[in-house]
C-alpha cells in the first residue's frame, strides 16, 4: 500500500490528540465495568442453589470460544465440539463428577471378567434414539464395530479406548459383551466417555464426514436442531426423555427449550456480550475479563480439567536435561503458587502431581514440587554447574539452557512460561520459549527437536498416564524401553482391584516426578461465564459442560 | 472490442491458475501435514496410532509426490469440484457458498461507506476557504489508515453494543448486525479513497480549465461537480481494485472481533488448520474477485472519460 501516507504536512499532533481520546473512553468504560465486584463464583461444579424450585423453558444462548470441528460424539476431540455433541448422546455408564465413580445410564448394570478381558452390559429397555428407534444390544455391538472399523481413522480418541478390541457379542435383546485380547481397566471409564456415546444403528452406516456435519442421532436429552460449519448450533429438547443418569441433578426432560451457540472467538466480546445480556452464558473466561462479568451480576463457573496437567515434558535424549540431577533441580526451582497467583487467577490450581487432583488414581505429591530454589542450587552445584558471569550456569563450557516448544491455545500459557523462564533464571538455568503452532508442534514433536515440550491432556482416568508416558506410545519422553516404569503401567490395565490399580498409578507418578520425566506446572481450569438469571448450569467428570440440569429464572 | 474482452479473459485465467499453483506451492512447503493437525485436535493430545494416521493420510492422497497431488487437485478443480474440509469433511465449494454472500453484503455496504466519507472528506477539503479546515481534513486519512481495524472494532462495540445496546455485538442476524462491521471495514477504506480523491482534487483545482470556469462565473459547488470531480475520480476508480482487496483482507479481521460468519473467518481457521483444500479455494476464489472487480475497472474507464480509448491501454 505505497498509496496511503503521502500527505504533505505529518498529522501526528492529531493523531495523539485521538487515540488519547479515544483511549480514555476505553479506560473508562473498562473502569464502569470493573468499578462494582458482584458476588464471585464458587469453585463448585455448579451455580449458587437456585432462589426457588427450576422452571422449564426458554432458551439459552451461548458464545463458544472457538468453532467446533463438528457435532458427532464419537469423532469430536475439542472442547467446545463436547460442549455441543456430548448433549446429543448418551454413553452406557455415566461418572460421578463429585466420586469419579462409575453409575449406570444406558446400561443399568455391567459385569467384568475377573481378568478384565469382557465387559457384560445390561442395557436398559426404554431407551429410543430421537428417530424413534430403541436401543438394543445390537445397536451397542454396531456401534462398537464401526468405531474399530470405518471410523478408525478418524475417531482417535475412542480407538485408543478400544485397542485390543475383539468383538461384541450380544448375548439377548439387552445384553452385550464386549472382548478384547488384553486385560483392559480403563474400559469401564471410557464407556462413560463422549467418545464412546452410543448412536443409533442408522448413524453407525453413515460416512464419517457427514455424522461430522450433523447427521448423526443419538439418545440423549437434546436432539441438534442446525449446525453450520464455522456459524453457530442450536440444541432442542428431545420431548419425553426419561433415561437421565444419577450424575445428573434431575429426571425426566431438560428444563431448557433450547441452547444456540454462537461462535465469538475474542475474549472481550464475549464477556461484553454475557454482561449486556445479549448472552446468557459464555465459554473461555480470560481473567481480565472476570469482573466485567461480575458487574452485570453474573459469575463464574470453574473446575479443574481432570487428566495430565500443563507439564514440560522432558525430552531426556538431549543435554542438558539428559541429566536426572538437572531435570531434579527444574522440578523444585519453579514456584508454581507464584504463577497460579501472578498470571491466572485463584480459579485455577497449582499442580500437585503430573495428574490434576480430580484424576480417579492422583497421588498428592507436593512435597516433591514445593519450591526449594536452596535445594535447587545445590543438586546444580553439586552436579558441577558453577555460576558464570550471565548469572547463566554452565558445566565443561555447556550453557546451562533449555528449550519450551508450546502452542499458545490455551490464552495464559505464553504469560505463565515468561514467569516461569523468571524463575528459573533465578537459579542459574535459561529457558528459552518457543511458540509453535499446532502444525509445526506435530513436526517438532515428530524428529525430536525439543528439549521440553508443553501440554495438558483431559480424561478423568489414571490410565491416561500410560499413554503419556509409555515408551511406547509417542514416547515425548523419547526414553529407551525400560524395566520400571513402562511394565508398571502396563500393570495397572490388568490389576481389577481399585485400591491396588491406584497404587500402581501413584507408583508411576512418583517415578515421573522424582526421575524428572514430567515439570508438573499446573492444572487447566474450565471458566465460564454465567448470567445472573442462569441456574444450574455444571460440569461433567471431565469438565465439559452439561446443560440438562440447567434453567433459567424467570 | 470482444477481442478485448477475451483477452483479458484469458489473462484472468491465468492469473487464477497462477493463484491456485503458487498457494499450493506455499501449503505444501509447510512442515507439517493437515492429518496430524485434525488429529491432534480430535484426540485432545493423546496418541494415534501411525498405522492409521498413514490410512487417513493416504485416503486424502497425500502420499503420493507433489506433481501427482497438484495435477490431481488442478484436475478436479478445472471441474469445479475444490475438494472436501480434511478438519470437517465438509465441501469447499459449501463452506464458500455459506459464507461469501455474509462477507459480500459485509464488503459492500463498507464500500459503499468508505466512498461517501471518503468522497465527502475530499470533496470539502477542496471546498473550504479555511485553511485550517482543510489541513485538519487532510489530515484525517492518515489517521484512518493508521489505526488498527481491532481497536476500532472493539471501541465501537464497547460504545454501541455494551453500553448503548444500539447493535448486536455478534452474528449474522439482520441489518442491524451489519452496521458496526461494516463502519470499521469503512473507516480505513475511506482513508484511502479521501487521500487518493484529495490530491487528485487539489490537482484538478490549480489546472487552467478551472481557472476559467471559475472566471465565467461558475459556482465553487458547480465547478467542483462538474470539473474537478469528474477530472479526479479516475485515479480513484484504478485503486478499487486495491480496495476490493482490502475488504477482503479487512474481512479476516472484522469478522473475528464481530464473531461473524464469512469469508474472513473462513481463511483464518482453514489456514490454522492447514487445511490445504479450502484454503486453496479460497485463494482461487479471492483471486477470481480481484480479477473481475479489475476488469469491470478497465471497462469503466471511457465511460468516465471519454478521452481514454481501449486501445490506448491495451497497448500500455
Amino acid at each position: 500500500m505505497s498509496l496511503l501516507p503521502r500527505s504533505s504536512r505529518p498529522p501526528r499532533r492529531r493523531l495523539t490528540l485521538l487515540t488519547v481520546t479515544a483511549l480514555a473512553g476505553a479506560l473508562t468504560l473498562s473502569a464502569c465495568a470493573g468499578g462494582s465486584s458482584a458476588s464471585s463464583g464458587t469453585a463448585g461444579a455448579t451455580t449458587a442453589a437456585p432462589t426457588s424450585a427450576p422452571t422449564p423453558g426458554g432458551d439459552l444462548r451461548f458464545a463458544l470460544g472457538a468453532s467446533p470441528q463438528g457435532v458427532d460424539p464419537q469423532q469430536v476431540g475439542s472442547n467446545v465440539s463436547i460442549y455441543i455433541a456430548r448433549q446429543l448422546a448418551d454413553s452406557l455408564t455415566d461418572q460421578d463428577p463429585k466420586t469419579g465413580e462409575i453409575v449406570p445410564w444406558l446400561a443399568s448394570s455391567w459385569e467384568v471378567s475377573p481378568d478384565l478381558t469382557q465387559f457384560t452390559f445390561h442395557l436398559r429397555d426404554d431407551v429410543t434414539f430421537s428417530d424413534g428407534t430403541a436401543l438394543t444390544a445390537e445397536t451397542v455391538k454396531k456401534n462398537f464395530d464401526s468405531l474399530t472399523t470405518d471410523l478408525a481413522g478418524v475417531a482417535t480418541l475412542a480407538g485408543s479406548y478400544l485397542a485390543g478390541y475383539t468383538g461384541t457379542t450380544v448375548v439377548d435383546e439387552h445384553t452385550v459383551t464386549v472382548a478384547f485380547a488384553e486385560p483392559n481397566a480403563q474400559f469401564l471409564q471410557a464407556t462413560s466417555t463422549v467418545s464412546l456415546a452410543i448412536v443409533s444403528d442408522a448413524t453407525t452406516t453413515v460416512p464419517a464426514p457427514e455424522r461430522l456435519q450433523g447427521k448423526v442421532i443419538g439418545s440423549g436429552p437434546f436432539t441438534l436442531g442446525s449446525y453450520t460449519q464455522d456459524q453457530g448450533a442450536a440444541i432442542v429438547k428431545r420431548a419425553g426423555y426419561n433415561w437421565a443418569s444419577d450424575a445428573f441433578d434431575h429426571q425426566g426432560e431438560a428444563y431448557l427449550d433450547s441452547v444456540t451457540f454462537s461462535i465469538v472467538p475474542e475474549s472481550g466480546v464475549r464477556a461484553g456480550g454475557l454482561a449486556s445480556d445479549q448472552f446468557d452464558a459464555v465459554g473461555d473466561v480470560l481473567p481480565q475479563d472476570v469482573p466485567l462479568v461480575e458487574s452485570g451480576g453474573g459469575a463464574i463457573l470453574n473446575r479443574s480439567n481432570p487428566g495430565i496437567t500443563f507439564i514440560l515434558h522432558v525430552n531426556t535424549s538431549k543435554a542438558p536435561l539428559d541429566d536426572a540431577a538437572v531435570r531434579q533441580a527444574v522440578q523444585v526451582a519453579i514456584n508454581r503458587q507464584e504463577l497460579v497467583d501472578t498470571v491466572l487467577s485463584d480459579k485455577f490450581l497449582p499442580a500437585t502431581s503430573v495428574l490434576a487432583a480430580n484424576t480417579p488414581g492422583y497421588k498428592d505429591l507436593s512435597d516433591k514440587l514445593a519450591f526449594e530454589p536452596d535445594k535447587a542450587a545445590k543438586i546444580l552445584d553439586e552436579d558441577g554447574w558453577v555460576l558464570a558471569a550471565d548469572g547463566i550456569r554452565e558445566k565443561d563450557g555447556q550453557k546451562l539452557t533449555f528449550d519450551v516448544v508450546y502452542a499458545p491455545l490455551f490464552t495464559g500459557s505464553q504469560a505463565v512460561l515468561e514467569l516461569t523462564q523468571q524463575q528459573l533464571r533465578a537459579v542459574g538455568i535459561d529457558l528459552e520459549l518457543r511458540q509453535q503452532t499446532p502444525a509445526e508442534q506435530s513436526t517438532t514433536q515428530k524428529n525430536g527437536d525439543y528439549d521440553t515440550y508443553y501440554y495438558n491432556s483431559t480424561r478423568a482416568e489414571g490410565d491416561i498416564l500410560r499413554t503419556g508416558f509409555s515408551s511406547k506410545f509417542n514416547n515425548l519422553n523419547r526414553r529407551a524401553a525400560d524395566t520400571v516404569l513402562d511394565p508398571l503401567l502396563e500393570s495397572e490395565l490388568s490389576e481389577p482391584d481399585a485400591a491396588k490399580r491406584a497404587d500402581l498409578l501413584g507408583q508411576a507418578q512418583d517415578i515421573i516426578v522424582d526421575e524428572g520425566y514430567a515439570i508438573p506446572i499446573f492444572e487447566l481450569a474450565q471458566s465460564i461465564g454465567v448470567g445472573k438469571d442462569v441456574q444450574g448450569l455444571g460440569f461433567e467428570a471431565s469438565s465439559r459442560l452439561k446443560f440438562y440440569d440447567a434453567w433459567i429464572q424467570q | 472490442m470482444t477481442g478485448y474482452i477475451a483477452r483479458r479473459l484469458l489473462q484472468a485465467a491465468g492469473v487464477l491458475w497462477a493463484a491456485f499453483t503458487v498457494s499450493f506451492l506455499i501449503l505444501f512447503l509447510l512442515p507439517s501435514d493437515p492429518v496430524s493437525i485434525m488429529l491432534d485436535a480430535a484426540s485432545g493430545n493423546g496418541y494415534v496410532d501411525p498405522a492409521k494416521a498413514a490410512e487417513l493420510r493416504a485416503s486424502y492422497g497425500f502420499d503420493q509426490g507433489p506433481l501427482e497431488q497438484y495435477l490431481r487437485m488442478l484436475g478436479r478443480a478445472l471441474t469445479g469440484d475444490l475438494g472436501t474440509s480434511i478438519s470437517s469433511g465438509a465441501k469447499v465449494t459449501t463452506l464458500i457458498a455459506q459464507s461469501f454472500p455474509e462477507t459480500l453484503k459485509l464488503a459492500a455496504l463498507a464500500l459503499a461507506l468508505s466512498l461517501v466519507l471518503g468522497a465527502g472528506i475530499a470533496t470539502a477539503s477542496v471546498w473550504t476557504r479555511s485553511g485550517r479546515l482543510r489541513q485538519l481534513l487532510l489530515s484525517l486519512p492518515p489517521v484512518g489508515v493508521a489505526v488498527p481495524t481491532f481497536w476500532i472494532g472493539l471501541i465501537l462495540l464497547q460504545l454501541f453494543s455494551f453500553r448503548f445496546f444500539l447493535f448486536p455485538a455478534v452474528g449474522n442476524e439482520g441489518f442491524a448486525s451489519l452496521v458496526l462491521p461494516a463502519v470499521t471495514l469503512a473507516i480505513p477504506l475511506s482513508a484511502v479513497v479521501a487521500q487518493v480523491l484529495a490530491e487528485s482534487m487539489q490537482t484538478a483545482w490549480r489546472t487552467q480549465y478551472v481557472e476559467t470556469a471559475l472566471a465565467k462565473g461558475a459556482s465553487r459547488g458547480r465547478v467542483i461537480t462538474r470539473h474537478v470531480g469528474r477530472n479526479a475520480a479516475i485515479p480513484a476508480l484504478t485503486i478499487l481494485g486495491v480496495l476490493v482487496g482490502n475488504l477482503l483482507a479487512g474481512s479476516v479481521v472484522v469478522e473475528t472481533v464481530f464473531s461473524r460468519a464469512g469469508f474472513g473467518r473462513l481463511i483464518q481457521t482453514s489456514v490454522q488448520a492447514q487445511d490445504i483444500p479450502v484454503v486453496q479455494g479460497l485463494v482461487v476464489v479471492a483471486a477470481l474477485v480481484f480479477v473481475l472487480v479489475n476488469l469491470a475497472v478497465d471497462l469503466a474507464y471511457p465511460v468516465l472519460d471519454p478521452r481514454i480509448t481501449r486501445t490506448a491501454r491495451t497497448t500500455t
